[in-house]
């Protein structure tokens, strides 16, 4: 398909790769494609193997295996036991997968029974309490973000094909938006979790004046308390705060916090 | 001649979730015709419940990955109507500019990555970056402008920022529409390219007679709310959706099914055209024409093709909505929202088909119930039906496993299913 690509004169493997989903919209995978005007550059970097969504030849080995979505049924946890055992990489791809996502709003609710009522009356219908995907098989790598963002998925597939270490960002969403000029959008009256939430979007939501919802999970060292005075500051309630800590999985420990504050605080979390 | 066939499709590839195509044929008779959906639910609508108002647009956009803009819209629209609150004329043409973009995305991304390479004799989109490299070209070309326009209205192509109850976060530069607008108009000789494409496929030839369901324009070719219509007559206005979708549970599914004057009826892009033929830009209509689309069409392999003339009816109406946006000051991207009880439905035409969700607010403005009636849930039995009728048209006439295998795949490919979205 393409000339052999060389990284500081060493030939590179062109790496198999399969995308799996589990409980997903199948946005994350969709953003591969939605990478129109470098698509056809990213292709000639991997083999694609296994990729259902796009195409109908399918194979069993691949060096990484990108999986999308969470576990919400039994069935899931054999299939992803069998995709780690195929893949040497497996990467959780987008926040359902590493933290659960907005699929694990569901466990809000104690009785999975009133859930599945709710929905499906009487009709019966298998599900259990979400999880992500750490929770049943090891992973090699996480890509955050709903949806991931494509510009940081390219550039962590490049540095895994030539071999670099892959370094998230430590710190919060809050200094890309400073760095991008933005104005602060507790100024603008609008609720944001940016000064605790991990980098890497490029303040993708607050660049667009909406708020963050922390769909990346916490920062390195996330001042969770100094957050919430903030937020109080403004006149936010603790129910606008944890709409947003609890919306994507990432920050299950702080919204825990906040539904009984008479537990212990997460005030700053242990640098990893 | 060989009258029996066996075809297990576990898991269909090229289409958005998980369903499983069952044909057995022996010695000409049908034995099984099944179309199985068993995608994992989500439960959205129980997600929601306690939940404040602005949460429901959130959380429901990322029902599905594909259509995220018109969930979000329809989301939003059921919350105004709930909340009584009618958007400016500046929301509503931004609104319908962004679900115009896509519609485009949705459709070219079918049409070409999905559908295209079963006509073209291959497994996917890839092995024709080599082969016709001016056709992945094109298709990359019109999705990129599509995907643009979504960033520069909705603030991201997938799971929109700035869409939010009363209007918008913020406004896009006038500069940049316009710069859309030139693009749009160097899109259309992509689009006549596109038509004489799909004019050599060979769309398979099978029919059988249903009901479309959709919106009914009144003077255009209608996408978000309004009246709702099918070929056999049957008229209700917006808030009475669920006379229309009767929704129940059938063994075997994790999705949700709808009949309504017959066993099955079908939404999307067929049903849409089906019904508002008429309504359609003249330049849209003479490529109908062209492609021997003429309503009312009963075989769903047309839907491809009713998609490819909706993409040409989105890109001029979009080039009509821009100028209009440029005609005028921008006026304030937000209007403020007061939440109040009641309860709100919001239907959208999103690139499968028709769209409802549904909420009931107490006084604070909370959740107490959910609906979300999805396209590709509405159109699962029309599927079920379509391969029981192909199995049967096939079973007598000889035809290799293989090439009924495919003409089902391609059957259930034409209806764009999005099957984790119909199970949400």
């Amino acid at each position: 398909m393409s000339p052999q690509l060389s990284y500081l004169g060493v030939p590179l493997a062109r790496p198999k790769v399969g995308f799996f989903e589990l409980s997903s919209c199948e946005g994350c995978q969709l953003q591969l494609l939605n990478n129109e005007a470098t698509l056809l550059d990213f292709l000639n970097l991997v083999e694609i193997v296994n990729f259902r969504e796009g195409m109908s030849e399918r194979a069993d080995t691949y060096d990484i295996a990108f999986v999308e979505g969470s576990v919400t049924r039994k069935d899931e946890i054999a299939r992803l036991t069998a995709i780690r055992k195929n893949a040497k990489i497996l990467v959780a791809l987008g926040s359902c997968a590493c933290f659960g996502g907005v699929n694990q709003l569901k466990n809000r609710f104690r009785d999975l029974d009133w859930v599945k009522k709710e929905v499906y009356g009487d009709f019966p219908i298998e599900t259990m309490e979400v999880h992500p995907l750490k929770d049943f098989v090891q992973v090699d790598l996480e890509i955050f973000g709903c949806p991931i963002k494509k510009e940081e998925v390219e550039r962590i597939v490049t540095d895994l094909v030539v071999g670099k270490a892959v370094h998230h960002p430590e710190y919060p969403v809050c200094m890309e938006c400073k760095a991008n000029e933005n104005i602060c959008l507790f100024e603008l009256g609008e609720p944001c979790l940016g000064p605790i939430t991990r980098a890497g979007c490029d303040s993708w939501c607050t660049s667009n004046r909406r708020g963050c919802w922390g769909c990346r999970g916490p920062a390195e060292g996330a001042n969770f308390k100094q957050l919430e005075e903030i937020m109080h500051t403004y006149g936010f309630s603790s129910e606008t705060i944890l709409d947003r800590l609890e919306c994507f999985g990432g920050f299950a420990s702080f919204a825990d916090a906040v539904r009984s504050p008479n537990k212990k605080t997460p005030a700053r979390r242990k640098k990893s | 001649m060989k009258l029996s066939c066996e075809v297990d499709v576990h898991h269909l590839t090229r289409v958005e979730g998980h369903g499983n195509i069952n044909i057995s044929i022996k010695n000409g008779v049908v034995k099984k015709a099944q179309w199985e959906v068993i995608e994992t639910p989500r439960f959205f609508e129980a997600m929601l419940v306690g939940k404040h108002w602005e949460n429901a647009p959130y959380i429901c956009g990322r029902i599905c990955g594909i259509c995220s803009i018109g969930h979000t819209l329809a989301s939003i629209r059921a919350v105004e109507n709930a909340f009584g609150i009618t958007p400016s004329t500046q929301t509503a043409d931004l609104r319908l500019l962004l679900k115009h973009m896509e519609t485009l995305q949705s459709h070219i991304l079918h049409l070409y990555f999905l559908a295209a390479p079963d006509f073209l004799g291959v497994g996917s989109v890839l092995p024709l970056a080599k082969t016709h490299p001016e056709v992945v070209q094109r298709a990359l070309r019109l999705k990129l402008l599509a995907n643009d326009a979504c960033d520069i209205i909705g603030g991201r192509r997938l799971h929109p920022t700035r869409t939010v109850v009363g209007g918008f976060t913020m406004l896009p530069e006038k500069g940049e529409l316009e710069k859309i607008r030139q693009r749009l108009m160097a899109s259309i000789p992509d689009l006549l390219a596109s038509a004489e494409l799909f004019k050599t496929f060979a769309i398979p030839d099978f029919s059988r007679e249903t009901e479309f369901v959709s919106l009914k324009g009144e003077i255009n070719y209608p996408f978000i709310g309004g009246g709702l219509v099918s070929t056999d007559g049957v008229v209700k206005k917006e808030h009475q959706y669920r006379a229309m979708t009767n929704e129940y549970c059938k063994k075997g599914f994790t999705s949700k099914l709808s009949k309504l004057s017959r066993p099955s009826f079908a939404v999307g892009a067929l049903a849409r055209l089906n019904n508002n033929f008429t309504m359609l830009h003249p330049t849209a209509r003479e490529i109908s024409k062209f492609l021997g689309l003429m309503p009312v069409n009963h075989n769903p392999y047309m839907s491809n093709v009713a998609q490819l003339v909706e993409c040409v009816q989105v890109v001029l109406d979009s080039v009509q909505l821009i100028d209009i946006l440029l005609g005028s000051p921008w006026q304030e991207a937000r209007q403020p929202v007061k939440a109040k009880q009641g309860e709100g439905v919001g239907a959208v035409e999103v690139p499968r088909g028709i769209l409802y969700h549904y909420y009931k607010f107490d006084k604070d403005g909370k959740v107490i119930k959910a609906d979300c009636v999805i396209p590709t849930s509405q159109n699962h039995a029309n599927i079920l039906h379509d391969i029981e009728a192909l199995a049967n048209q096939y079973a007598k006439n000889g035809k290799k496993d293989r090439e009924i295998e495919l003409l089902a795949e391609m059957l259930v490919r034409a209806y764009d299913p999005c099957i984790s979205c119909s199970v949400h």
